[in-house]
């Protein structure tokens, strides 16, 4: 096998962050414990870079590495997003972990090595680079989890995180090995080649139910989410906010370009599972977090029932007529709900104060009178996750509602709709707190935080006048994926 | 010559022994034990399926064997995470045992 330079440019991404991050950790050692501020910089320069790199690519097809890796629209959208996903997640931690005392420059090169990851999920090809990528993305989580050690809360968030973390590669791997063996191959090409001849054989679908099983963990559906509270309580809300988005996305993707790619010809097997799958997800997730009274936890179960919303873009992924437009819903949600979720937890980051105080929803009260602005971008967050307009939130499920129905699966449209009439009670309960009672909430007043809760709040609702530039953006994106 | 469904039945065997060794056992360490189960199970069917397809066709086949290296290498990296969290949360707690992980409710 002969390298062409053509191969090496479907990887630059990935040479140029991991080059950058490991330089990083070498030049940490040089700054100052007092100045790591300029570390999260040196690491946001590099993630810019690189999105400035993807960016120019944008229209670039390319399958590198014999098959092994590919350049295409959809990988180049999910890496923007990841990329702007990590830029975010930099501005949220910077002042957070100045005020939390856990201010160490690993932070943030684990976090360049957890998107590097999240980046070669989107464009593997092959089930081998998946599983490398899987493991590359969540071991720099696992200790990020647990970062603000000897805090316990955050000890046991990074060992709960790890183990059901572990527990589900075996899962991916096992599903893998069984996959080899029905199909002789681990690329996606060559395993859609063996089963369009006919019957693809048991064996072949109980692999892809195990490696359905495996991402099922890492994107938190029901009945595989019972670490998502505690972890997603017990981390530090700015890797909370980081991993809500960031593990989302990439194990999405993932979960796409193999089903989508790999996996046409089993969709009869797998539509009633991922339809049972996805209404779970949404009825478990949406009716928790009703009696939730800690805002990272109620986040946490908000988080479940949305992995709910984006698996029903996934149940009429083997009918040809509507797996475009129900993917291009389903990106379109993942960019709808990674913005949302950052704002949303940027004011959760807002409000906090040492010792795990200032996150209980009842902490929220008067914040409407003392911080206008912070309420009410609060107030769009809240109403961009039940889905009202004029927020982004709502013309996401607009259209993942309409691709669904499309598909034929009315019923689960119906249960997507009722539960967020559910979800309205508990994401009101927020606004209603912060409007209608009195207290005196404290708040930090950060730069980079500001910024990100304005940007993003901006975002959600001028994105909401004019969705069709990024739906036509997402529609282009998939229709190269095959 | 063993048959290649001795192997792959006896995969099976261990990756089930796995999976309920970390749903049944209390200990992180033994659950951590039955995950690297769980992967060597796979590898086990890996290089089996290689090796029957590799008789059957007559062709090296090499995905298989390579992929048991990644799985190696890649578990020997967790091995070396889930250690640290787990003597962290020792000396925290003086206990590794999961049913005592529980400062967080809701």
């Amino acid at each position: 096998m002969n390298l062409t330079p053509q191969d090496y440019q479907v990887l630059t991404p990935y040479i140029l962050l991991t080059v950058w991050a490991c330089i990083l950790l070498l030049v940490d050692l040089f700054i100052p414990k007092d100045r790591k501020g300029l570390t999260a910089m040196l690491a946001a320069l590099g993630l810019a870079l690189t999105l400035g790199f993807i960016l120019s690519q944008i229209g670039i097809e390319r399958v590198g590495f014999s098959g092994m890796v590919v350049l295409d629209g959809f990988s180049t959208f999910v890496n923007a997003l990841l990329l702007v996903s990590g830029l975010l997640g930099i501005a949220l931690a910077y002042g957070y972990v100045k005020r939390m005392g856990i201010e160490r420059g690993e932070y943030y090169t684990l976090l360049l090595f957890s998107i590097t990851g999240m980046m070669l999920m989107a464009q593997a090809a092959d089930l081998i680079v998946i599983f490398i990528a899987l493991e590359l993305l969540s071991i720099p989580l696992y200790i990020l989890a647990a970062f603000a050690r000897p805090k316990v809360e955050s000890e046991e968030a990074g060992m709960k995180y790890f183990l059901l973390g572990a527990f589900a590669t075996g899962f991916v791997v096992y599903g893998t090995a069984l996959v080899f063996g029905a199909t002789g191959s681990t690329e996606l090409s060559a395993i859609v080649a063996y089963a369009s001849d006919g019957t693809p054989g048991l064996l072949l679908t109980i692999g892809a139910a195990l490696i359905l099983v495996g991402f099922g963990f890492k994107v938190a559906a029901v009945p595989f989410h019972m670490w998502t509270p505690d972890v997603y309580q017990g981390a530090p809300t700015a890797v909370t906010a980081f991993m809500s988005s960031g593990a989302k996305i990439a194990g999405f993707a993932a979960l796409l370009r193999v089903f989508a790619t790999a996996f046409p010809y089993i969709a009869a097997d797998m539509t009633d599972v991922l339809w049972a799958l996805a209404a779970l997800t949404m009825i478990v997730g949406n009716f928790v977090a009703i009696s939730q009274t800690d805002i990272k936890r109620m986040l946490a179960y908000s988080s479940i029932a949305h992995a709910g919303y984006i698996l029903m873009a996934f149940v009429p992924y083997g009918n040809p007529d509507v797996r475009d437009v129900s993917i291009a819903a389903g990106l379109f949600y993942l960019v709808s709900y990674a913005v949302t979720n950052f704002g949303a937890w940027g004011v959760v980051i807002a409000l906090e104060k040492n010792e795990g105080r200032g996150l209980a929803i009842a902490d929220y009260a008067g914040l409407g009178k003392k911080y206008p602005a912070l309420a009410a971008a609060m107030t769009v967050f809240m109403l961009s996750l039940i889905g009202l307009p004029p927020t982004i939130g709502l013309v996401g499920k607009f259209y993942l509602f309409r691709a669904v129905i499309a598909g034929g699966f009315t019923w689960l449209a119906i249960i997507g709709v009722l539960t967020s009439l559910v979800s309205a009670y508990y994401y009101l309960r927020v606004v209603v707190t912060m409007y209608m009672n009195d207290g005196e909430p404290e708040t930090e007043r950060e730069t980079w935080l500001g910024l990100t809760t304005g940007a993003t709040a901006l975002v959600t609702v001028l994105l909401s006048f004019t969705p069709q530039v990024l739906f036509a953006w997402a529609s282009e994106a998939v229709l190269k994926l095959f | 010559m063993i048959p290649i469904n001795y192997y792959i039945i006896l995969s099976a065997v261990l990756f089930t022994i796995g999976t309920l060794g970390v749903l049944t056992r209390r200990n992180a360490l033994i659950i951590f034990m039955s995950v690297e189960l769980m992967l060597n199970a796979a590898n086990l069917a890996f290089v089996a399926f290689a090796r029957a397809r590799e008789i059957a066709t007559g062709q090296p086949l090499f995905d298989g064997q390579i992929f048991v290296f990644f799985v190696i290498a890649v578990a020997a990296a967790e091995v070396a995470v889930g250690l640290a969290l787990i003597v962290e949360i020792f000396k925290s707690k003086r206990s590794i045992d999961v049913d005592q992980m529980s400062s967080m409710k809701g």
